[in-house]
């Protein structure tokens, strides 16, 4: 394939996942990976590193349109990006370290488990739970504009969501990806943040906990410009589509096949991770 | 304790009903990053411009790491790179502009939380900037 062929399919292929990334929720960056090495041929530890800019881009891209409506919490934000940070930058240093079968094999978990925890109905939201005193000392309690106008919240917790964060801030370093269905289990599930509040702060701090792998991968060597370009531009446009359409009946369909997608390309990076070469 | 209570410009925006000075932080935030990355892109595009002009026929060949020469790799070697107008030298100044979009963000937030008065949360940001800081430093990309 020449650079011209090959970089304008790349291009094709991360819009389509950027823009159903973003219209189902789901992230568009869990199947580049896969995508570009199942198909593409591409040596993981390249793909890692143009899928961690792409990373990057969106959650950057989209942060002025959650800014406006005034739902995400900056402190919650701030407090947990210590936990994420800290951890991309030890996945980042472990990705460079562990054979790419191991890579291989994390990310195949990975994606099932993504693709287990989209199909699984959200437990319903707790209200008017009571302060944690960890939490209220640490100011990440707040409120935001709901239905039936401001709506309160107590977070709950803390030490678990912290732990968990750390570990989807490693996640995010070893496999270059942004790790939504681990900070799911964190934000909403051990910290009980409401569901509007933890998609809009996790998606702020995506940036920012990538950013701290990325020093360690573009110094290795993991982020190719020619790959990384069609990438992060792919990516890019067809997630800021993805935010422009409102596509409401739909959706329940798109995220039905995006989880099957998710599901086989996770089942192929773990036979590949076992028994074939990568 | 009441979330409006906690800094001391808590006069209310119309905008989002609380949190005067934490709203302002990301208002300004927002727009650092969304401006950061638009830039970055188009750096990026330029780059592949010259790129593609140049290597359109050559074939791509991804199958086998190498890992990139130093040229791509250190802050210095990309800048040299622009220097000797290198297509690919330009998309890697748009990726270092992207990943510097977010440390930027946590630095503006550290001189948020000062004018808030918020000791707690300037030194959590200050650690997470250290965070970023070891990456870029430590890992030896900006020499």
């Amino acid at each position: 394939m020449t650079i011209l062929t090959f970089t304008g399919v790349v291009a094709i292929m991360a819009f389509a996942a950027g823009l159903l990334g973003s219209l189902t929720g789901l992230g568009g960056g869990v199947v580049l990976v896969p995508l570009l090495t199942i198909f593409f041929h591409v040596d993981i530890r390249y793909a890692i590193g143009a899928s961690l800019v792409s990373v990057i881009a969106t959650s950057s891209g989209a942060a002025a349109a959650y800014v406006r409506e005034g739902i995400s919490n900056i402190r919650i934000g701030m407090f947990l990006e210590i936990a994420t940070t800290t951890g991309a930058l030890l996945g980042a240093y472990l990705a460079t370290s562990v054979p790419t079968k191991v890579i291989a094999i994390v990310f195949g978990g990975v994606l099932l488990y993504s693709a287990y925890i989209s199909r699984r109905p959200r437990p319903p939201e707790l209200r008017n739970l009571p302060p944690d005193p960890l939490a209220t000392r640490l100011k990440l309690n707040g409120s935001f504009p709901d239905l039936e106008g401001r709506r309160t919240y107590n977070v709950q917790h803390v030490p678990a969501g912290f732990s968990l964060m750390f570990g989807a801030g490693a996640l995010s370093g070893l496999l270059g990806i942004g790790s939504g269905a681990v900070k799911v289990l964190a934000m909403d599930q051990a910290m009980r943040i409401p569901f509007k509040v933890s998609t809009t702060t996790s998606n702020f701090m995506i940036g920012v906990t990538a950013a701290a792998s990325a020093g360690v991968y573009l110094s290795r060597g993991y982020i190719d410009p020619g790959l990384s370009m069609p990438v992060m531009l792919g990516v890019l446009m067809g997630s800021l589509l993805g935010t422009h359409i409102l596509l409401k009946a739909e959706t329940k369909l798109l995220r039905m096949i995006f989880a099957v997608v998710i599901l086989a390309l996770g089942l192929e990076m773990l036979y590949k991770g076992i028994w074939g070469n990568i | 304790m009441n979330a409006a209570s906690e800094s001391p410009n808590s006069s209310r925006s119309s905008a989002s009903g609380s949190r005067w000075g934490d709203y302002q932080i990301e208002v300004v935030v927002g727009h650092l990053l969304r401006y950061g990355v638009m830039l970055s892109a188009a750096i990026v595009f330029l780059g592949a411009c010259i790129y593609i002009s140049r290597h359109a026929h050559e074939p791509a060949n991804y199958h086998i790491f190498r890992g990139e020469p130093s040229e791509f790799r250190t802050v210095p070697g990309v800048i040299q790179s622009v220097h000797n107008g290198r297509g690919r030298g330009w998309i890697q100044l748009g990726l270092l502009l992207l990943i510097a979009t977010p440390i930027a963000r946590v630095a503006f937030c550290i001189v948020g939380f000062a004018f808030e008065r918020d000791r707690m949360y300037v030194v959590f940001t200050v650690i997470v900037l250290g965070v970023l800081l070891y990456s870029v430093i430590g890992s030896g990309l900006a020499f």
